[in-house]
């Protein structure tokens, strides 16, 4: 695509914007990781050369107009459905590169079923999970992953979540990673660019689990919502780093690559 | 298999296999009492053919598959029993709002709720209003014979790619698991289809297309619903299908699928004892047949609507015949089956002037 | 290293994320309001830039390209 930017003579490019992300501005709020992870995915998409191969499945939350932001071909999926139309659309078009990118909502909530038996069906597609612990686009409800204590419009305050009646957050690598089906599962967060450049190299093996033909691959980002959390931007991501982390370890949880993957958490190949 | 050859085969696997000598290359479903065997032979046959079948987690995930496959431009197709097909509305929905083509097989059975296995018609509200949320419709197939269904399998894909909208074939328990002679079409290759140029395979040299039904701006979504009815309502100027038998007839009968036969029987009884009485028989649902309506009503002083259920299609003759005579009707609720005694001794009701 | 950094203005939805990654503080909010309604970030000292591009990756619009001098050149031209 033809765009007409100003680029310093016999200067190398650092950064623009990839080939496939499209020129709309998100609807997103300011500060909102979602414009992270849309960049980092259309950055692989570049890299890997697939873009004029690649679906979109686009799910229901803050996302579902992810359709406008990625210039690739997409089909919207009802809520939660996603790695299911996913499953339709790489078994009739197994050239294709599909991905889903959901919410907590759309994958730990209302989906549970359809991404454990895509996992469990070995499907090669590549799911892009954004779990920021609250229901963003409903305004603020409690999510699968909202943490005990946390304030939402439906655990409020002055308990937050409590666990006799609401339960305590569910971490979907831990439970994905013990399914044979899934060839890489991986959880990276956003706060920071090394945990940001940590989160492209796993998207980036998401993707080769699938185009290699390995099975499922998945790459958990640990994300802010500051509008509904009320916080800054900038505090977001520090709220991120000392509440979620610490409840969401990050690391590689299973990787086809390596011998005996699955039983565990490898930090040092988060990379 | 010789072309024009006489198979007996039993209903639901003559049913899978006309769907895949319709082109079928997708099938996903979960087992279901009556209509397994769908499922179980396109386990084995679709491979053969380099499709594609997998048994899904849930019929929900099932239709969820379907949809990604229709949009990724397969023939796919669906089947399952009124409960399961409950769970596809949702899939449904989204496929008639995205403009993407399907089949959906729903081997009725008793209800509501988990109900019982036997055979049923009461899910024909469910099929013929659009039964998941807005304002939509899909065509809707009655077959009363194993043959009749194998003949609307490839009327099915051929609609719903022409229309690019979910067409449903309604069954039952009786369908699906009796054994009848048929002959077979000649397979379709989905290689010689027209090609679609709105599916999703990678936007290489050309904008990317996206199967959508989100329409935030009321405007843009009231400009939808406007473009299917568009459509559907040259659907129903032109695909309405139905049998009329001794035409001409004061008093009809009117019922589809295996209830049909049944009344077939009490019809020729009621004839043998000098009643003037005939049978229209709904082949498509939705549309529903009208015209035949339309055709017979000069002559006619009254319909009796025969059902499995406790009343649903009953309503649509009574918008057809608009008031014009009265409209009776009979029926059996549960998985009970109508006898053609009984259907006899309402025919013979009617014709005195009462009845229900 | 000499680096050169673009703000697309009217992408910039003010979310401060970019202001503090920059290890020279080349980047503050403007006093400007853009299309959008939101205090665009800009450089306020680009001639510090050395094009590492952080400031690029975190942003989560986009609105930020960066370039450096080409290395391992034996002369400019």
């Amino acid at each position: 695509m033809a765009r007409n930017w100003e680029r310093p003579k016999g200067a190398e490019i650092v950064y623009e914007r990839p080939e496939a992300l499209s020129d709309t501005v998100t609807h997103y709020c300011p500060g909102c990781t979602h414009g992270i992870a849309h960049r980092l995915v259309a950055e692989v998409l570049d890299e890997l050369d697939v873009r004029d191969r690649t679906i979109l499945i686009a799910s229901v939350g803050c996302s579902v107009l992810a359709y406008n932001y990625f210039n690739v071909d997409a089909q919207q999926a009802a809520h939660g459905r996603a790695p299911a139309v996913a499953t339709g659309v790489k078994r009739t078009s197994p050239g294709s590169v599909v991905f889903t990118y959901q919410g907590d909502g759309d994958l730990a909530a209302i989906g549970t079923a359809e991404i454990i038996h895509a996992a469990m069906r070995g499907e090669k597609i590549t799911t892009i999970f954004i779990n920021n612990a609250i229901f963003g686009m409903t305004g603020g409800q409690m999510a699968p992953t909202t943490l005990v204590g946390q304030e939402t419009t439906t655990t409020p305050a002055p308990t937050g979540r409590l666990p006799e009646r609401a339960g305590m957050p569910i971490r979907v690598c831990e439970i994905l990673s013990q399914i044979d089906g899934a060839a890489y599962v991986a959880r990276q967060a956003l706060n920071n660019p090394a945990n940001i450049a940590k989160a492209k190299r796993s998207i980036k093996k998401a993707f080769e689990a699938q185009i290699n033909g390995h099975g499922l691959g998945l790459v958990e980002l640990l994300s802010t919502c500051n509008v509904n959390w009320k916080m800054s931007p900038g505090d977001a991501l520090k709220w991120l780093e000392s509440n979620m982390i610490p409840v969401f370890p990050l690391g590689v949880f299973k990787d086809w690559a390596e011998a005996g993957s699955g039983s565990g958490r490898s930090e040092v190949a988060a990379g | 298999m010789v072309l024009g050859r006489k198979v007996l085969m039993k209903g639901n696997e003559a049913l899978a296999e006309a769907a895949v000598r319709a082109g079928c290359r997708f099938f996903a479903g979960y087992p279901i009492t009556p209509q397994n065997e769908i499922p179980e032979y396109l386990s084995h046959r679709l491979p053969e053919v380099g499709g594609t079948f997998i048994q899904a987690e849930s019929e929900l995930a099932a239709i969820n598959m379907v949809y990604g496959a229709g949009g990724a431009g397969a023939r796919a197709m669906t089947s399952s029993s009124s409960p399961g097909v409950s769970l596809k509305q949702e899939g449904i929905s989204y496929m008639a709002a995205a403009e993407v083509p399907g089949v959906i097989v729903n081997m009725v059975r008793g209800g509501p709720g988990l109900g019982g296995i036997q055979p049923a018609q009461s899910d024909y509200y469910q099929a013929t209003r659009g039964g998941g949320h807005g304002d939509y419709r899909t065509v809707v197939f009655g077959p009363a014979t194993v043959q009749e269904a194998v003949d609307v399998m490839g009327q099915a894909f051929a609609l719903a790619d022409k229309y690019r909208m979910p067409v449903v074939i309604l069954g039952d328990g009786m369908i699906g698991q009796m054994m009848e002679p048929v002959i077979l079409p000649e397979p379709v290759d989905p290689a010689t289809l027209p090609l679609k140029t709105w599916i999703t395979r990678g936007a290489k040299d050309r904008n990317p297309n996206v199967i959508n039904s989100l329409y935030l701006d009321p405007e843009k979504c009231e400009a939808l619903n406007l473009r299917l009815q568009a459509k559907y309502q040259e659907i129903t100027a032109t695909q309405q299908m139905a049998e009329i038998a001794y035409p001409g007839s004061q008093y009809y009968v009117v019922a589809y699928g295996t209830t049909a036969r049944i009344c077939r029987m009490a019809v020729t009884e009621a004839r043998a004892n000098g009643l003037a009485v005939g049978l229209i028989r709904p082949i498509t649902l939705w549309p529903f047949p009208t015209d035949s309506f339309e055709k017979v009503m000069d002559d006619a002083k009254g319909f009796l609507t025969v059902e499995m259920s406790l009343g649903q299609m009953v309503d649509d003759v009574r918008l057809a015949v608009n008031g014009r005579t009265p409209v009776y009707f009979y029926g059996r609720a549960g998985g009970m089956v109508p006898s053609a005694e009984e259907v006899l001794i309402e025919i013979e009701k009617m014709t005195r002037g009462g009845g229900r | 290293m000499k680096g050169y950094v673009f703000f697309e203005e009217d992408r910039c939805k003010g979310c401060q994320l970019c202001v503090p990654i920059c290890a020279k503080g080349v980047i503050r909010m403007s006093n400007r309001i853009n299309i959008r309604g939101y205090h665009p970030a800009e450089a306020a000292t680009p001639d510090d830039c050395t094009g590492c591009g952080l400031c690029a990756r975190m942003c989560p619009d986009t609105v930020i390209r960066v370039y450096r001098e080409a290395t391992a050149k034996a002369g400019k031209g």
